[in-house]
């Protein structure tokens, strides 16, 4: 007997051995916060350079030991997530180079390669074959590390836009939300890094990318989530999901008020109010939310069946 | 040469055959499938009818899975198959979120991705695919879509109802559908109730450290 069948075909699926699974779960999540804090600091990092130089003392090996340990995190998970993990050289060794996973991780390589050697460069002091000083030779890194950390943050966005079953991870707006989260979590990073050591109109600048990043962001999100499903069958499915009552209801918006909306109306506060504290606030929401949001948009498609 | 498959779903009863030789011939495991035969009941009651539809991979000419695949351990092969070398596979899963027919699986014995080859090891040999030879009704034809005078060009020719599955993604696949609608290809236009699925509760092998 058939009941509640869809209205256009009266059809029920009675006997399937599809097993639906999250194959890609929260170590992939991990991967992507990760990377996009990594490179975020870097992107931070390098603005700081052009805006305020005389800042960057004492900021320099800090900010880029902590983006060398958060890639070192994304790059750990991602091993972690390969089920013949002791395989990974293969990817270096039998390249096949349509495939955005290859062209990351090979990337991904060369930019924390780089970023070993400018800390060793500081931590060591040593006088470089280039220029006298650590630091000239750092700043001068950092402009090819910042360069090279655009393509870094985006290839995943390549790889979903590959992933061409799950509708919902499309190429530009994919794009569009990695470099956002780089933004978003690289501005709260050093916002919190930079503590006393920053200006409080140095604060303010990061603390309006921060508040800049997540409006864009949340207005995409927005912009998927009211008018996606009128694109595919599938993305309204996938977006039953979040519009539903569930799981992933509840987390969607979770994370869209820590990482987005909050730090928004807090990034406003604390310029109303010159208060750092808001500030940080904003930050670590920002930096905790957009783990869960990450977590639901990298979830909810898989759980749709395929066949 | 391209080598193909055809289903004529009016004479596929839903036996099971081509699963367990497909099972038998490949070692699939326990709670994988290579090959698998999907029913679903359309109509309501008392006018119902059950339909039967065998999935596997398509061997897409514009395959999303070898694409994205970072070690070619899916390739084509000349006769146009796309194979899997499972000596190469570090497991990434890219392959199972590529593949928009979900004929993609990881083994949960070797822990590398696996799907159907077309028996690329029989075809090797001048054999049919397992699944061909079981079929007690001849649904499943097999074989060169470049020659016009084999089976299956020939069947495509005489038919007007051939389809494939998920055309508008783009992936050319080379397998196509006699007999079929919106119900056994489109996964979406039925649905899968808790509790009315034979194998709800099946038992999976652990897959990786993470799930
Ligand atoms: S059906 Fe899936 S697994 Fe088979 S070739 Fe096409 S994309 Fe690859
Ligand atoms: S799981 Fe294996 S076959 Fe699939 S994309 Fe990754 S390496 Fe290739």
């Amino acid at each position: 007997m058939v009941h509640e069948t869809l209205a256009a075909t009266n059809a029920v699926v009675t006997l399937d051995v599809a097993i639906p699974d999250i194959f890609w779960g929260w170590y992939v999540t991990m991967n992507m916060w990760a990377k996009s804090i990594g490179t975020g600091l870097v992107f931070m990092l390098f603005l700081l350079l052009k805006k305020n130089p005389s800042e960057m003392n004492g900021l320099r090996t800090p900010v880029m030991i902590t983006s060398f340990i958060f890639m070192n995190i994304f790059l750990v998970f991602t091993w972690l997530d390969l089920h013949q993990m002791w395989r990974m050289w293969h990817i270096f060794f039998y390249p096949h180079w349509t495939s955005a996973i290859t062209v990351g991780a090979w990337m991904a390589t060369l930019f924390v390669g780089l970023e070993f050697v400018m800390i060793a460069v500081m931590i060591r002091k040593e006088k470089c074959l280039l220029t006298k000083q650590p630091t000239v030779f750092f700043d001068k890194t950092l402009f090819w590390v910042t360069l090279l950390a655009i393509p870094v943050t985006l290839y995943t966005a390549g790889i979903m836009a590959e992933a061409t079953a799950r509708e919902l991870w499309q190429m530009p707006t994919e794009s569009a939300q990695m470099i956002l989260a780089a933004t978003l979590s690289g501005s709260a990073a050093i916002i919190l890094l930079g503590g006393s050591k920053l200006s409080d109109e140095t604060k303010n600048f990061f603390g309006a990318i921060l508040g800049l990043s997540a409006l864009m962001a949340f207005i995409i999100y927005m912009s998927e989530y009211i008018f996606g499903a009128m694109k595919a069958e599938e993305v309204a499915a996938i977006l039953g999901y979040v519009k539903g009552d569930g799981e992933y209801a509840t987390m969607f918006w979770i994370g869209q008020w820590v990482a987005y909306i909050l730090p928004m109306i807090l990034v406003a506060l604390s310029r109303v109010s010159n208060s750092s504290s808001l500030l940080n606030l904003a930050a670590i929401l920002a930096i905790v939310g957009l783990w869960v949001v990450k977590h639901v948009w990298l979830v909810i498609p898989q759980l749709l069946p395929m066949s | 040469m391209q080598l193909g498959f055809l289903v004529d779903l009016h004479l596929c009863m839903g036996c099971k055959g081509c699963e367990i030789a497909c099972k038998v011939e490949n070692e699939v495991p326990l709670s994988t499938w290579r090959l698998r035969v999907k029913y679903v009941d359309v109509g309501t009651f008392p006018e119902t009818k059950r339909t039967f539809t065998p999935l596997r991979c398509n061997h897409c000419e514009n395959a999303p899975c070898e694409r994205i695949c970072p070690v070619s351990a899916l390739h084509y092969i000349d006769n146009g198959i796309v194979n899997i070398d499972k000596e190469r596979c570090i497991g990434c899963a890219g392959c199972v979120m590529a593949c928009p027919y979900g004929a993609i699986y990881i083994d949960p014995e070797t822990q590398t991705a696996d799907k159907c080859t077309y028996c690329a090891h029989r075809i090797a040999s001048s054999m049919m695919p397992a699944c061909v030879v079981a079929c007690p009704v001849e649904a499943n034809i097999f074989g060169d879509l470049e020659d016009p005078a084999s089976n299956i060009s020939r069947y495509i020719q005489d038919h007007r109802d051939v389809q494939v599955r998920k055309p508008e993604k783009g992936t050319n696949p080379h397998h196509y559908y006699v007999g079929a609608g919106q119900a056994s290809l489109n996964p979406l236009a039925s649905r899968r109730e808790e509790g009315y699925n034979l194998f709800n509760n099946i038992t999976t092998l652990p897959l990786g450290g993470h799930h």
